[in-house]
């Protein structure tokens, strides 16, 4: 992934069940509220840790896609 | 907030041994209080979290480390310190580890595994019925589905299991076994996962255990051999052992709560959310474990931790919260907001979850479906409960319909 590269990052909320794996996995993405986990911001610079969150979520409810051509990057099939 | 760390006493923890399911009124209390200092059987002192906020905050917060625990005298309940593997680890090592074996235990993956595992609790109800009235609901069901679930799911062969059910007793073991013999149960069942793993090299199959030789030959560099053949036998080891053991503690918490199993007869529906409700209810640890060291200092239920400081929590207490449940103390089956800790939070929430809950739904449908009847066909208390363990189970559970 080159540099500058700008992901996007979703929690489905209806598929949360708020296990705070990612939030401790990739801290600085992931945040709990209410009990359910939400990203700290949808835009971000790439980063492997929420690659990492995404194929680490029970529920497979991270997806990141990459901002430019919404393409999905994590979770793989 | 009072720094009190060095100041008290620690009380001797766990308070009292376990009763039954019976949680420790103790609890109660100390929810109300500051964190208090406990000393487990062995190690050093540590702080007890009881209220859910508190427990949360350990489980998932990243200044809370496991990896911190290791070269400590870390509180225990054996008097020698336990491998624990992947359970001693933060991210990211524990997430290179942890990435391996997750896509196994998905929603999505464990929802394809759902008929066949009907088809075993089939199977096994048959037999339950045709050995009784009376019969043991521990041997003839709670033990062999969680067993073939795992097995099937990481390619061991179920002929096998006598010899590592065995040895995996050394996994929740405190003091059931004598260290020796549960040392030597650990080496027997490393030995035992290596030689399958060394066989899935040789002649993959379409399981787990292949999945992960040939993750770890792919990227050598990121796995030891070692690491593999311990992960892959914790999976085994604790993937059956838990729910071994809770598929009777949940049976037994609907057979003794009036009205509860004839609630679910008639709305079986509400199974998915009985056994969530069944998770926050029922105490399984029987005691502490897996401590979590402070690696700043962290303001934390009306004290300072201290950096370098270790804290354990009670999940059952949490669970219990009055704060978070309405009515906690009380089963209900219909409950409908249930942030239990039952599989405990953050980056060490059961990997298996997912896989224990639709056993765990599956078991008690197919019972409900096929002995509407069911009841304990001796008093409670002629029931012999086990000791000596991490978890609280029933050593048989003879069942009439």
């Amino acid at each position: 992934m080159s540099e500058g590269t700008e992901w996007r990052l979703h929690v489905d909320p209806t598929r949360c069940i708020g296990s705070g794996i990612c939030a401790g996995v990739s801290p600085r993405h992931f945040v709990l509220v209410g009990g359910l986990s939400r990203p700290v911001a949808e835009r971000i610079a790439a980063d492997e840790s929420v690659l990492d969150a995404a194929e680490s979520c029970p529920l497979e409810a991270i997806v990141v896609s990459d901002l430019d051509n919404l393409r999905r990057i994590a979770p793989e099939g | 907030m009072t720094d009190t760390s060095q100041a008290t006493i620690p009380q001797r923890y766990p308070f009292n041994a376990p009763f039954r399911l019976d949680l420790d009124a103790r609890y109660a209390e100390l929810r109300e209080q500051p964190l208090v200092r406990v000393q487990l059987p062995y190690g050093e002192p540590a702080w007890l979290a009881t209220r859910h906020a508190d427990v949360k905050t350990v489980l998932g917060d990243p200044r809370f480390s496991r990896a911190a625990s290791v070269g400590r005298d870390e509180p225990r309940n054996t008097p020698r310190q336990q491998e624990t593997g992947i359970l001693s680890m933060d991210p990211p090592e524990h997430t290179r580890l942890r990435r391996l074996v997750a896509k196994a235990f998905t929603a999505r993956r464990v929802e394809e595994l759902r008929p066949r595992t009907r088809a075993v609790a089939d199977e096994l109800v048959d037999g339950l019925l045709a050995a009784g009235p009376p019969a043991d609901l521990v041997a003839h069901l709670a033990t062999p589905l969680p067993i073939r679930v795992i097995c099937d799911l990481l390619g061991v062969p179920v002929s096998d299991q006598d010899r590592f059910h065995t040895w995996s007793e050394a996994i929740v073991s405190t003091t059931s076994l004598e260290p020796g013999l549960a040392q030597h149960y650990l080496d027997n069942l490393l030995a035992y996962m290596g030689g399958l793993v060394a066989r899935r090299r040789v002649e993959p199959a379409d399981d787990l255990l292949s999945a992960m030789v040939r993750a770890r030959d792919e990227h050598a560099d990121r796995l030891t051999e070692e690491e593999m053949v311990t992960l892959a036998a914790g999976l085994l080891a604790a993937g059956h052992e838990t729910t071994v053991t809770q598929i009777p503690n949940m049976v037994y918490v609907l057979l003794t709560t009036p009205g509860a199993w004839a609630t679910l007869g008639e709305r079986p529906e509400l199974v998915p959310v009985a056994v969530e409700e069944l998770m926050r209810f029922i105490p399984l640890g029987a005691t502490a474990a897996f401590p979590r060291y402070a690696t700043e200092d962290v303001e934390l239920g009306g004290v300072l931790v201290r950096a370098g400081e270790p804290v354990v929590v009670n999940i059952a207490a949490a669970n219990r919260d009055g704060a978070v449940f309405a009515d906690a103390d009380r089963l209900d089956l219909t409950r409908q907001v249930n942030p239990h800790l039952g599989f405990g939070h953050g980056v060490h929430h059961c990997v298996g979850a997912q896989l224990a809950r639709m056993e765990l739904r599956v078991v008690l449908e197919t019972l409900l479906d096929r002995a509407p009847g069911l009841r304990l066909a001796v008093p409670v208390e002629e029931l012999t409960w086990k000791s000596g363990l991490l978890v609280r189970g029933l050593v048989a559970m003879p069942v009439a319909w």
